[in-house]
Protein backbone atom coordinates (compact mmCIF):
# COMPACT_ATOMS: atom_id res chain seq x y z
CA UNK A 1 0.00 0.00 0.00
CA UNK A 2 3.07 2.06 1.07
CA UNK A 3 4.89 1.48 -1.99
CA UNK A 4 1.92 1.87 -4.22
CA UNK A 5 1.89 4.99 -2.96
CA UNK A 6 5.13 6.11 -2.91
CA UNK A 7 5.44 4.65 -6.91
CA UNK A 8 2.35 6.12 -8.29
CA UNK A 9 1.01 9.38 -5.95
CA UNK A 10 3.83 10.59 -4.50
CA UNK A 11 5.26 12.09 -7.65
CA UNK A 12 1.93 13.48 -8.65
CA UNK A 13 1.11 14.48 -5.36
CA UNK A 14 4.30 16.64 -4.65
CA UNK A 15 4.28 18.01 -8.72
CA UNK A 16 0.54 18.98 -7.93
CA UNK A 17 1.13 20.64 -4.99
CA UNK A 18 4.17 23.15 -5.95
CA UNK A 19 2.48 23.98 -9.22
CA UNK A 20 -0.96 24.81 -7.20
CA UNK A 21 0.56 26.55 -4.74
CA UNK A 22 3.12 28.62 -7.06
CA UNK A 23 -0.71 29.32 -9.18
CA UNK A 24 -3.04 30.15 -6.04
CA UNK A 25 0.43 32.50 -4.67
CA UNK A 26 -0.10 34.54 -7.57
CA UNK A 27 -3.41 34.53 -8.03
CA UNK A 28 -4.12 36.08 -4.92
CA UNK A 29 -2.15 39.23 -6.81
CA UNK A 30 -4.17 39.03 -9.81
CA UNK A 31 -7.35 38.76 -8.20
CA UNK A 32 -6.70 41.90 -6.35
CA UNK A 33 -5.57 43.54 -9.61
CA UNK A 34 -8.78 42.42 -11.16
CA UNK A 35 -6.52 40.55 -13.37
CA UNK A 36 -8.04 36.72 -12.71
CA UNK A 37 -8.54 36.33 -16.10
CA UNK A 38 -5.34 37.18 -17.16
CA UNK A 39 -4.07 33.42 -16.40
CA UNK A 40 -6.58 32.10 -18.36
CA UNK A 41 -5.42 34.62 -21.09
CA UNK A 42 -2.21 33.04 -20.79
CA UNK A 43 -2.97 29.15 -21.06
CA UNK A 44 -5.34 29.62 -24.15
CA UNK A 45 -2.95 32.20 -25.83
CA UNK A 46 0.54 30.28 -25.97
CA UNK A 47 -0.48 26.69 -26.56
CA UNK A 48 -0.02 26.87 -30.36
CA UNK A 49 3.63 28.30 -28.98
CA UNK A 50 3.79 25.29 -27.32
CA UNK A 51 2.79 22.68 -29.86
CA UNK A 52 4.95 24.46 -32.67
CA UNK A 53 7.94 23.98 -30.25
CA UNK A 54 6.79 20.34 -29.78
CA UNK A 55 6.65 19.72 -33.09
CA UNK A 56 9.95 21.16 -34.11
CA UNK A 57 12.14 20.03 -31.23
CA UNK A 58 10.72 16.98 -30.58
CA UNK A 59 10.93 17.10 -26.76
CA UNK A 60 9.37 18.81 -24.00
CA UNK A 61 12.48 20.03 -22.51
CA UNK A 62 11.51 23.89 -20.31
CA UNK A 63 12.93 25.92 -22.94
CA UNK A 64 12.01 25.64 -26.84
CA UNK A 65 8.59 25.61 -24.88
CA UNK A 66 9.46 28.57 -22.61
CA UNK A 67 10.52 30.62 -25.56
CA UNK A 68 7.35 29.08 -28.11
CA UNK A 69 5.04 29.98 -25.29
CA UNK A 70 6.66 34.08 -25.23
CA UNK A 71 6.93 34.33 -29.23
CA UNK A 72 3.28 33.11 -28.60
CA UNK A 73 2.44 35.34 -26.46
CA UNK A 74 4.13 38.62 -27.90
CA UNK A 75 2.38 38.00 -31.03
CA UNK A 76 -1.06 37.71 -29.47
CA UNK A 77 -0.44 41.45 -28.24
CA UNK A 78 0.89 42.13 -31.51
CA UNK A 79 -2.01 40.92 -32.79
CA UNK A 80 -4.59 42.40 -30.35
CA UNK A 81 -2.79 46.11 -31.19
CA UNK A 82 -3.24 45.68 -34.83
CA UNK A 83 -6.97 45.28 -34.72
CA UNK A 84 -7.27 47.77 -32.17
CA UNK A 85 -5.89 50.38 -34.54
CA UNK A 86 -7.10 49.28 -37.71
CA UNK A 87 -10.42 47.64 -36.68
CA UNK A 88 -11.09 50.72 -34.49
CA UNK A 89 -12.63 48.61 -31.15
CA UNK A 90 -12.19 48.10 -27.81
CA UNK A 91 -9.13 46.20 -26.37
CA UNK A 92 -11.31 43.88 -24.44
CA UNK A 93 -13.42 42.78 -27.85
CA UNK A 94 -10.23 42.56 -29.75
CA UNK A 95 -8.56 40.35 -27.06
CA UNK A 96 -11.46 37.82 -27.01
CA UNK A 97 -10.99 37.61 -30.87
CA UNK A 98 -7.14 36.86 -30.69
CA UNK A 99 -7.41 34.92 -26.81
CA UNK A 100 -9.70 31.99 -28.79
CA UNK A 101 -8.18 32.13 -32.13
CA UNK A 102 -4.55 30.97 -30.94
CA UNK A 103 -6.58 28.53 -28.72
CA UNK A 104 -8.05 27.09 -31.65
CA UNK A 105 -4.83 27.90 -33.67
CA UNK A 106 -3.04 25.39 -31.06
CA UNK A 107 -5.72 22.97 -31.03
CA UNK A 108 -5.73 22.83 -34.95
CA UNK A 109 -1.82 22.50 -34.75
CA UNK A 110 -2.39 19.65 -32.43
CA UNK A 111 -4.71 17.46 -34.43
CA UNK A 112 -2.35 18.44 -37.53
CA UNK A 113 0.69 17.46 -35.98
CA UNK A 114 2.22 13.93 -36.32
CA UNK A 115 1.74 13.68 -32.51
CA UNK A 116 4.01 9.49 -32.80
CA UNK A 117 7.02 11.50 -32.17
CA UNK A 118 5.29 14.23 -30.05
CA UNK A 119 3.55 12.68 -27.15
CA UNK A 120 1.01 15.29 -27.17
CA UNK A 121 -3.08 15.76 -28.08
CA UNK A 122 -5.94 17.88 -26.93
CA UNK A 123 -6.72 15.92 -24.07
CA UNK A 124 -3.14 16.43 -22.79
CA UNK A 125 -3.29 20.20 -23.22
CA UNK A 126 -6.69 20.40 -21.21
CA UNK A 127 -5.89 17.85 -18.29
CA UNK A 128 -2.61 17.00 -18.44
CA UNK A 129 -0.67 13.58 -17.82
CA UNK A 130 -0.39 13.95 -13.99
CA UNK A 131 -1.00 10.35 -13.69
CA UNK A 132 1.89 9.20 -16.10
CA UNK A 133 4.68 10.80 -13.47
CA UNK A 134 5.36 7.80 -11.65
CA UNK A 135 8.33 6.99 -9.39
CA UNK A 136 9.31 3.40 -10.39
CA UNK A 137 12.32 3.33 -8.78
CA UNK A 138 10.38 3.70 -5.41
CA UNK A 139 10.45 0.59 -2.89
CA UNK A 140 9.76 2.06 0.01
CA UNK A 141 10.23 5.11 2.22
CA UNK A 142 13.54 4.40 2.37
CA UNK A 143 14.10 5.60 -1.64
CA UNK A 144 13.20 9.14 -0.27
CA UNK A 145 16.99 9.07 1.29
CA UNK A 146 18.62 7.26 -1.62
CA UNK A 147 19.92 9.46 -4.32
CA UNK A 148 19.64 6.52 -7.31
CA UNK A 149 16.31 6.35 -6.84
CA UNK A 150 15.78 10.11 -6.01
CA UNK A 151 17.13 10.26 -9.37
CA UNK A 152 14.41 8.25 -11.25
CA UNK A 153 11.74 11.09 -10.02
CA UNK A 154 10.06 12.41 -13.39
CA UNK A 155 11.94 15.30 -14.54
CA UNK A 156 8.75 17.32 -13.92
CA UNK A 157 9.06 17.75 -10.42
CA UNK A 158 12.49 19.60 -10.96
CA UNK A 159 11.27 22.33 -12.86
CA UNK A 160 8.26 22.85 -11.15
CA UNK A 161 10.08 23.03 -8.11
CA UNK A 162 12.38 25.57 -9.54
CA UNK A 163 9.27 27.60 -10.58
CA UNK A 164 7.91 27.22 -7.01
CA UNK A 165 11.19 28.79 -5.64
CA UNK A 166 11.43 31.42 -8.54
CA UNK A 167 7.71 32.51 -7.82
CA UNK A 168 7.95 32.55 -3.47
CA UNK A 169 10.77 34.01 -3.85
CA UNK A 170 9.84 36.62 -5.81
CA UNK A 171 6.86 37.35 -3.80
CA UNK A 172 8.86 37.44 -0.64
CA UNK A 173 11.31 40.03 -2.12
CA UNK A 174 8.77 42.35 -3.94
CA UNK A 175 5.72 42.05 -1.64
CA UNK A 176 5.62 45.54 -0.81
CA UNK A 177 5.87 46.20 -4.43
CA UNK A 178 3.02 44.24 -5.18
CA UNK A 179 0.92 45.34 -2.49
CA UNK A 180 1.32 48.60 -3.41
CA UNK A 181 0.43 48.69 -7.04
CA UNK A 182 -2.13 46.20 -6.75
CA UNK A 183 -3.92 48.98 -3.90
CA UNK A 184 -2.59 52.25 -5.45
CA UNK A 185 -1.17 52.73 -8.63
CA UNK A 186 -1.01 56.45 -8.38
CA UNK A 187 0.63 56.45 -5.00
CA UNK A 188 2.80 54.34 -6.20
CA UNK A 189 3.81 55.93 -9.24
CA UNK A 190 4.28 58.83 -7.24
CA UNK A 191 6.49 57.38 -4.75
CA UNK A 192 9.08 55.80 -7.63
CA UNK A 193 7.48 52.43 -7.87
CA UNK A 194 7.61 51.61 -11.52
CA UNK A 195 3.98 50.54 -11.81
CA UNK A 196 4.00 49.04 -15.54
CA UNK A 197 7.38 47.08 -14.62
CA UNK A 198 5.88 45.63 -11.67
CA UNK A 199 2.82 44.86 -13.51
CA UNK A 200 4.66 42.99 -16.16
CA UNK A 201 7.21 41.36 -13.87
CA UNK A 202 3.84 39.87 -12.14
CA UNK A 203 2.03 38.74 -15.72
CA UNK A 204 5.45 37.46 -16.79
CA UNK A 205 5.56 34.96 -13.43
CA UNK A 206 2.18 34.36 -13.50
CA UNK A 207 2.91 33.27 -17.46
CA UNK A 208 6.19 31.15 -16.32
CA UNK A 209 3.82 29.23 -14.03
CA UNK A 210 1.58 28.37 -16.46
CA UNK A 211 3.82 27.03 -19.06
CA UNK A 212 5.85 25.02 -16.75
CA UNK A 213 2.70 23.69 -14.96
CA UNK A 214 1.24 23.02 -18.62
CA UNK A 215 3.07 19.96 -19.69
CA UNK A 216 2.54 18.63 -16.26
CA UNK A 217 -0.98 18.92 -15.50
CA UNK A 218 -2.74 20.91 -18.50
CA UNK A 219 -4.51 23.85 -18.68
CA UNK A 220 -7.75 23.18 -16.94
CA UNK A 221 -5.47 23.02 -13.38
CA UNK A 222 -3.66 26.05 -14.10
CA UNK A 223 -6.94 27.80 -14.37
CA UNK A 224 -8.31 26.31 -11.74
CA UNK A 225 -5.60 27.13 -9.16
CA UNK A 226 -4.86 30.81 -10.13
CA UNK A 227 -8.73 31.65 -9.58
CA UNK A 228 -10.24 28.97 -7.12
CA UNK A 229 -8.10 28.91 -3.66
CA UNK A 230 -7.34 32.98 -3.54
CA UNK A 231 -10.90 33.57 -3.89
CA UNK A 232 -11.84 31.11 -1.71
CA UNK A 233 -9.77 33.12 0.45
CA UNK A 234 -10.93 36.28 -0.33
CA UNK A 235 -14.35 35.68 1.02
CA UNK A 236 -12.77 34.01 4.21
CA UNK A 237 -10.84 36.93 5.37
CA UNK A 238 -10.28 40.75 4.87
CA UNK A 239 -6.21 40.39 5.35
CA UNK A 240 -4.17 39.72 2.76
CA UNK A 241 -1.09 37.38 4.63
CA UNK A 242 -4.13 35.42 5.95
CA UNK A 243 -5.95 35.30 2.36
CA UNK A 244 -2.34 34.31 0.77
CA UNK A 245 -1.99 31.60 3.73
CA UNK A 246 -5.56 30.29 3.43
CA UNK A 247 -4.98 29.96 -0.70
CA UNK A 248 -2.12 28.20 -0.13
CA UNK A 249 -4.01 25.64 2.22
CA UNK A 250 -7.10 25.64 -0.05
CA UNK A 251 -5.07 25.08 -3.40
CA UNK A 252 -2.98 22.09 -1.07
CA UNK A 253 -6.19 20.50 -0.26
CA UNK A 254 -7.16 20.21 -3.54
CA UNK A 255 -4.51 18.75 -4.79
CA UNK A 256 -4.30 16.32 -2.13
CA UNK A 257 -8.05 15.06 -1.91
CA UNK A 258 -7.90 15.66 -5.74
CA UNK A 259 -5.68 12.72 -6.38
CA UNK A 260 -6.90 10.71 -3.73
CA UNK A 261 -10.77 11.21 -4.52
CA UNK A 262 -9.92 10.50 -8.78
CA UNK A 263 -8.90 7.03 -7.64
CA UNK A 264 -12.23 6.06 -5.59
CA UNK A 265 -14.80 8.59 -6.73
CA UNK A 266 -16.56 6.35 -9.70
CA UNK A 267 -16.47 3.25 -7.33
CA UNK A 268 -19.69 3.79 -5.70
CA UNK A 269 -21.34 4.08 -9.27
CA UNK A 270 -20.15 0.32 -9.99
CA UNK A 271 -17.01 1.59 -12.08
CA UNK A 272 -13.77 0.64 -11.04
CA UNK A 273 -11.97 2.88 -13.54
CA UNK A 274 -10.07 6.38 -12.18
CA UNK A 275 -10.74 9.67 -13.67
CA UNK A 276 -8.36 12.36 -14.55
CA UNK A 277 -6.64 13.57 -11.60
CA UNK A 278 -6.01 17.00 -12.74
CA UNK A 279 -10.27 17.31 -13.50
CA UNK A 280 -10.70 15.93 -10.26
CA UNK A 281 -8.15 18.24 -8.56
CA UNK A 282 -9.94 21.59 -10.60
CA UNK A 283 -13.37 20.10 -9.22
CA UNK A 284 -12.37 20.09 -5.75
CA UNK A 285 -11.19 23.58 -5.76
CA UNK A 286 -14.43 24.77 -7.44
CA UNK A 287 -16.71 22.67 -4.65
CA UNK A 288 -14.36 25.08 -1.94
CA UNK A 289 -15.30 27.72 -3.68
CA UNK A 290 -18.99 27.34 -3.66
CA UNK A 291 -19.00 26.57 -0.14
CA UNK A 292 -17.22 29.81 0.85
CA UNK A 293 -19.01 31.71 -1.41
CA UNK A 294 -21.94 30.15 0.08
CA UNK A 295 -20.90 30.03 4.08
CA UNK A 296 -17.71 32.85 3.95
CA UNK A 297 -17.47 35.23 6.60
CA UNK A 298 -16.51 38.72 3.95
CA UNK A 299 -18.70 36.95 1.28
CA UNK A 300 -20.55 40.73 0.90
CA UNK A 301 -19.19 43.65 0.39
CA UNK A 302 -18.68 45.60 3.40
CA UNK A 303 -19.92 48.50 2.47
CA UNK B 1 12.66 93.63 6.33
CA UNK B 2 15.58 91.57 6.36
CA UNK B 3 16.53 89.73 3.47
CA UNK B 4 15.38 85.66 2.67
CA UNK B 5 17.39 83.06 1.75
CA UNK B 6 17.78 82.31 -1.49
CA UNK B 7 16.04 79.23 -0.92
CA UNK B 8 13.01 80.85 0.85
CA UNK B 9 12.86 83.34 -1.85
CA UNK B 10 13.00 80.65 -4.99
CA UNK B 11 9.85 79.50 -4.98
CA UNK B 12 9.16 75.11 -3.96
CA UNK B 13 7.72 74.64 -7.59
CA UNK B 14 7.64 75.84 -10.71
CA UNK B 15 5.72 75.17 -13.52
CA UNK B 16 6.58 76.06 -16.86
CA UNK B 17 5.18 76.05 -20.07
CA UNK B 18 3.30 72.68 -19.14
CA UNK B 19 1.38 71.39 -21.57
CA UNK B 20 -0.75 67.75 -21.27
CA UNK B 21 -2.37 66.01 -24.11
CA UNK B 22 -4.81 62.81 -24.02
CA UNK B 23 -4.45 60.97 -27.27
CA UNK B 24 -3.73 64.37 -29.13
CA UNK B 25 -6.37 66.20 -27.17
CA UNK B 26 -5.15 69.04 -25.32
CA UNK B 27 -6.25 68.73 -21.52
CA UNK B 28 -3.64 71.77 -20.09
CA UNK B 29 -1.30 74.04 -22.50
CA UNK B 30 1.31 76.82 -21.48
CA UNK B 31 0.51 76.43 -17.95
CA UNK B 32 2.82 78.52 -15.65
CA UNK B 33 2.46 79.22 -11.69
CA UNK B 34 4.98 79.43 -8.71
CA UNK B 35 3.76 78.18 -5.65
CA UNK B 36 6.23 80.08 -3.18
CA UNK B 37 7.60 78.50 0.07
CA UNK B 38 5.42 78.10 3.19
CA UNK B 39 2.02 78.36 0.71
CA UNK B 40 -1.09 76.99 1.70
CA UNK B 41 -2.27 76.86 -2.37
CA UNK B 42 -5.74 75.93 -3.72
CA UNK B 43 -6.26 74.94 -7.57
CA UNK B 44 -9.48 75.66 -8.07
CA UNK B 45 -11.19 75.60 -11.67
CA UNK B 46 -14.52 73.74 -13.04
CA UNK B 47 -14.54 69.97 -14.42
CA UNK B 48 -12.15 68.63 -16.35
CA UNK B 49 -10.34 72.00 -16.02
CA UNK B 50 -6.66 70.01 -15.73
CA UNK B 51 -6.27 70.12 -12.44
CA UNK B 52 -6.04 66.79 -11.44
CA UNK B 53 -3.43 66.38 -14.99
CA UNK B 54 -1.71 69.34 -13.78
CA UNK B 55 -0.97 68.12 -9.95
CA UNK B 56 0.11 64.41 -11.57
CA UNK B 57 2.53 65.86 -14.04
CA UNK B 58 3.79 67.20 -11.21
CA UNK B 59 4.98 64.38 -9.61
CA UNK B 60 5.76 62.56 -12.88
CA UNK B 61 2.74 60.32 -13.29
CA UNK B 62 1.02 62.24 -16.80
CA UNK B 63 3.59 62.67 -18.86
CA UNK B 64 4.30 65.89 -20.01
CA UNK B 65 3.57 67.29 -24.09
CA UNK B 66 6.05 70.22 -23.07
CA UNK B 67 7.33 72.22 -20.21
CA UNK B 68 9.81 72.08 -17.14
CA UNK B 69 8.70 71.54 -13.55
CA UNK B 70 10.70 72.19 -11.09
CA UNK B 71 10.52 71.34 -7.38
CA UNK B 72 13.35 72.60 -4.77
CA UNK B 73 15.27 73.77 -7.70
CA UNK B 74 15.77 69.96 -8.77
CA UNK B 75 13.18 67.68 -11.19
CA UNK B 76 11.06 65.28 -9.21
CA UNK B 77 12.81 62.43 -8.84
CA UNK B 78 15.73 64.20 -7.68
CA UNK B 79 13.09 64.91 -4.36
CA UNK B 80 10.67 62.26 -4.30
CA UNK B 81 11.54 61.45 -0.73
CA UNK B 82 10.57 65.23 -0.04
CA UNK B 83 7.20 64.98 -1.26
CA UNK B 84 3.80 63.86 -0.31
CA UNK B 85 1.04 63.14 -3.11
CA UNK B 86 -2.40 62.52 -2.06
CA UNK B 87 -4.14 60.75 -4.90
CA UNK B 88 -8.31 61.14 -5.09
CA UNK B 89 -9.83 58.66 -2.49
CA UNK B 90 -12.00 57.61 -5.14
CA UNK B 91 -8.98 55.86 -7.30
CA UNK B 92 -8.36 53.10 -5.15
CA UNK B 93 -10.80 50.06 -4.79
CA UNK B 94 -11.73 50.33 -0.79
CA UNK B 95 -12.58 46.52 -0.38
CA UNK B 96 -9.06 45.74 -0.59
CA UNK B 97 -8.12 43.06 2.22
CA UNK B 98 -5.91 45.36 3.98
CA UNK B 99 -6.39 47.19 7.46
CA UNK B 100 -6.43 51.35 8.07
CA UNK B 101 -2.62 50.53 9.60
CA UNK B 102 -1.45 48.75 6.66
CA UNK B 103 -2.80 51.60 4.30
CA UNK B 104 -0.47 54.23 6.35
CA UNK B 105 1.97 52.02 6.89
CA UNK B 106 2.73 52.59 2.72
CA UNK B 107 3.81 55.94 3.40
CA UNK B 108 6.90 54.55 5.01
CA UNK B 109 7.55 51.97 2.10
CA UNK B 110 10.05 54.08 -0.31
CA UNK B 111 11.94 54.63 2.81
CA UNK B 112 12.66 50.97 3.63
CA UNK B 113 13.94 49.79 0.10
CA UNK B 114 13.75 46.15 -1.01
CA UNK B 115 14.75 44.38 1.62
CA UNK B 116 14.17 46.78 4.86
CA UNK B 117 12.40 45.51 7.38
CA UNK B 118 9.28 47.18 9.08
CA UNK B 119 10.68 48.39 12.80
CA UNK B 120 9.14 49.57 15.58
CA UNK B 121 9.49 53.17 14.76
CA UNK B 122 7.59 53.04 11.79
CA UNK B 123 4.83 51.39 13.69
CA UNK B 124 4.98 54.42 16.23
CA UNK B 125 4.77 57.14 13.15
CA UNK B 126 1.95 55.22 11.96
CA UNK B 127 -0.11 55.42 15.05
CA UNK B 128 1.39 59.07 15.75
CA UNK B 129 -0.17 60.19 12.19
CA UNK B 130 -3.49 58.21 13.32
CA UNK B 131 -3.71 59.96 16.21
CA UNK B 132 -3.06 63.45 14.28
CA UNK B 133 -5.95 62.90 11.66
CA UNK B 134 -7.95 61.08 15.12
CA UNK B 135 -8.02 57.60 13.68
CA UNK B 136 -6.39 55.65 16.35
CA UNK B 137 -9.47 53.83 17.22
CA UNK B 138 -9.62 52.78 13.72
CA UNK B 139 -5.67 51.12 13.50
CA UNK B 140 -7.12 47.38 13.50
CA UNK B 141 -10.22 48.13 11.05
CA UNK B 142 -10.45 46.76 7.32
CA UNK B 143 -10.36 49.81 5.36
CA UNK B 144 -14.27 49.11 3.68
CA UNK B 145 -15.61 49.80 6.62
CA UNK B 146 -14.79 53.00 7.01
CA UNK B 147 -17.16 56.35 5.58
CA UNK B 148 -15.44 58.61 3.31
CA UNK B 149 -14.51 61.17 5.39
CA UNK B 150 -12.46 58.49 7.19
CA UNK B 151 -10.93 56.95 4.31
CA UNK B 152 -9.71 60.66 3.49
CA UNK B 153 -8.35 61.02 7.18
CA UNK B 154 -6.15 57.28 6.61
CA UNK B 155 -4.93 58.58 3.00
CA UNK B 156 -3.89 62.02 4.88
CA UNK B 157 -2.47 59.72 7.69
CA UNK B 158 -0.27 58.18 4.94
CA UNK B 159 0.91 61.45 3.46
CA UNK B 160 2.05 62.45 7.13
CA UNK B 161 4.11 59.26 7.76
CA UNK B 162 6.31 60.50 4.20
CA UNK B 163 8.00 63.44 6.62
CA UNK B 164 7.61 65.35 3.65
CA UNK B 165 8.14 69.48 2.86
CA UNK B 166 5.68 69.67 0.01
CA UNK B 167 2.01 67.83 -0.06
CA UNK B 168 0.11 67.63 -2.65
CA UNK B 169 -3.23 66.91 -2.46
CA UNK B 170 -6.14 65.82 -5.02
CA UNK B 171 -9.57 66.45 -3.72
CA UNK B 172 -8.87 65.84 -0.03
CA UNK B 173 -12.12 67.46 0.71
CA UNK B 174 -14.41 65.92 -2.05
CA UNK B 175 -17.26 63.91 -0.51
CA UNK B 176 -16.22 64.13 3.30
CA UNK B 177 -17.82 65.46 6.32
CA UNK B 178 -17.41 68.96 8.10
CA UNK B 179 -15.82 67.30 10.83
CA UNK B 180 -13.38 65.70 8.64
CA UNK B 181 -12.71 68.35 6.52
CA UNK B 182 -11.78 70.61 10.12
CA UNK B 183 -10.10 68.15 11.15
CA UNK B 184 -7.68 68.06 7.77
CA UNK B 185 -7.75 71.58 7.65
CA UNK B 186 -6.19 71.59 10.86
CA UNK B 187 -3.85 69.03 10.08
CA UNK B 188 -3.09 71.52 7.12
CA UNK B 189 -2.80 74.33 8.74
CA UNK B 190 -0.40 72.63 11.52
CA UNK B 191 1.73 71.40 8.36
CA UNK B 192 2.03 74.67 7.00
CA UNK B 193 2.99 76.51 10.43
CA UNK B 194 6.19 74.01 11.00
CA UNK B 195 7.44 75.44 7.15
CA UNK B 196 5.97 72.90 5.15
CA UNK B 197 4.05 74.23 1.41
CA UNK B 198 0.67 72.27 1.19
CA UNK B 199 -1.08 72.56 -2.73
CA UNK B 200 -4.95 71.06 -2.54
CA UNK B 201 -6.97 70.54 -5.42
CA UNK B 202 -9.86 72.74 -4.42
CA UNK B 203 -13.79 73.02 -5.33
CA UNK B 204 -15.54 74.74 -2.33
CA UNK B 205 -15.27 78.82 -3.84
CA UNK B 206 -17.00 79.66 -0.46
CA UNK B 207 -14.22 78.22 1.88
CA UNK B 208 -11.24 79.24 -0.14
CA UNK B 209 -10.78 82.77 2.01
CA UNK B 210 -10.68 80.86 5.19
CA UNK B 211 -8.53 77.73 4.19
CA UNK B 212 -5.90 78.93 1.69
CA UNK B 213 -3.44 81.70 1.33
CA UNK B 214 -2.40 81.02 -2.25
CA UNK B 215 -4.50 80.32 -5.15
CA UNK B 216 -3.88 78.92 -8.88
CA UNK B 217 -7.33 79.35 -11.29
CA UNK B 218 -6.92 76.79 -14.24
CA UNK B 219 -9.41 76.13 -16.79
CA UNK B 220 -6.86 74.45 -19.18
CA UNK B 221 -4.50 77.41 -18.83
CA UNK B 222 -3.76 79.30 -16.07
CA UNK B 223 -6.12 82.35 -15.74
CA UNK B 224 -4.54 83.95 -12.48
CA UNK B 225 -2.26 82.85 -9.84
CA UNK B 226 -0.92 84.62 -6.42
CA UNK B 227 -2.08 85.72 -3.20
CA UNK B 228 -5.77 84.90 -1.90
CA UNK B 229 -5.42 88.44 -1.07
CA UNK B 230 -4.55 90.00 -4.12
CA UNK B 231 -5.98 87.48 -6.86
CA UNK B 232 -9.27 85.47 -5.61
CA UNK B 233 -11.24 88.76 -7.36
CA UNK B 234 -14.45 88.27 -9.49
CA UNK B 235 -12.93 88.71 -12.09
CA UNK B 236 -10.38 86.07 -12.33
CA UNK B 237 -13.70 83.86 -10.69
CA UNK B 238 -15.28 84.84 -13.97
CA UNK B 239 -12.89 84.24 -15.90
CA UNK B 240 -12.43 80.62 -14.81
CA UNK B 241 -15.60 79.41 -14.40
CA UNK B 242 -17.92 81.98 -16.45
CA UNK B 243 -21.12 84.25 -14.76
CA UNK B 244 -22.67 82.26 -12.73
CA UNK B 245 -21.01 81.24 -10.24
CA UNK B 246 -19.07 84.58 -9.96
CA UNK B 247 -22.72 85.94 -9.35
CA UNK B 248 -23.21 83.48 -6.57
CA UNK B 249 -20.07 84.75 -4.89
CA UNK B 250 -21.80 88.05 -4.84
CA UNK B 251 -25.03 86.40 -3.32
CA UNK B 252 -22.18 84.87 -0.35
Amino acid sequence: MLDDFLMFSFAPMLIGLFIAITCAILGNFLLLRKQALVSDSISHVVLPGIVLAFVVTGSAATWPMMIGAGVAALLSVAFIEVIVRFGRIEPSAAMGVVFTSMFALGVLLLELSDTRNVHLDVQHALYGSLESLIWLDAVGWRSLLDPVALAGLPHELWRVLAVFALVTGAIIVFWRHFVLISFDETFAASAGVHVGLVSIFLISLSAIAAVAAFDAVGSIIVIAMFVCPPATARLLTNRLKTQVALSVLFASLSVIVGILASGYVLRPFGYTDSVSAAGMIAVISGILLAASAVFGKHRLAVN
Amino acid sequence: MTELTSTEKSPVLRVNGLSVSYNSDPVVYSVNFDIPHGAMSAIIGPNGAGKSTTLKAVVDIQPRLTGQIEIFGQTYDKVRNRISYVPQRASVDWDFPVTVQDVVLMGVYPTLGLLGRVRPMHWAKVMEALERVGMTGFADRQIGQLSGGQQQRVFLARALVQDADLYLLDEPFAGVDAATEKAIVKVLKDLQSKGKTIVAVHHDLTTVEAYFDHIVFINRSIVAAGSVAREFTEEHINQTYGRLVASQKQVI
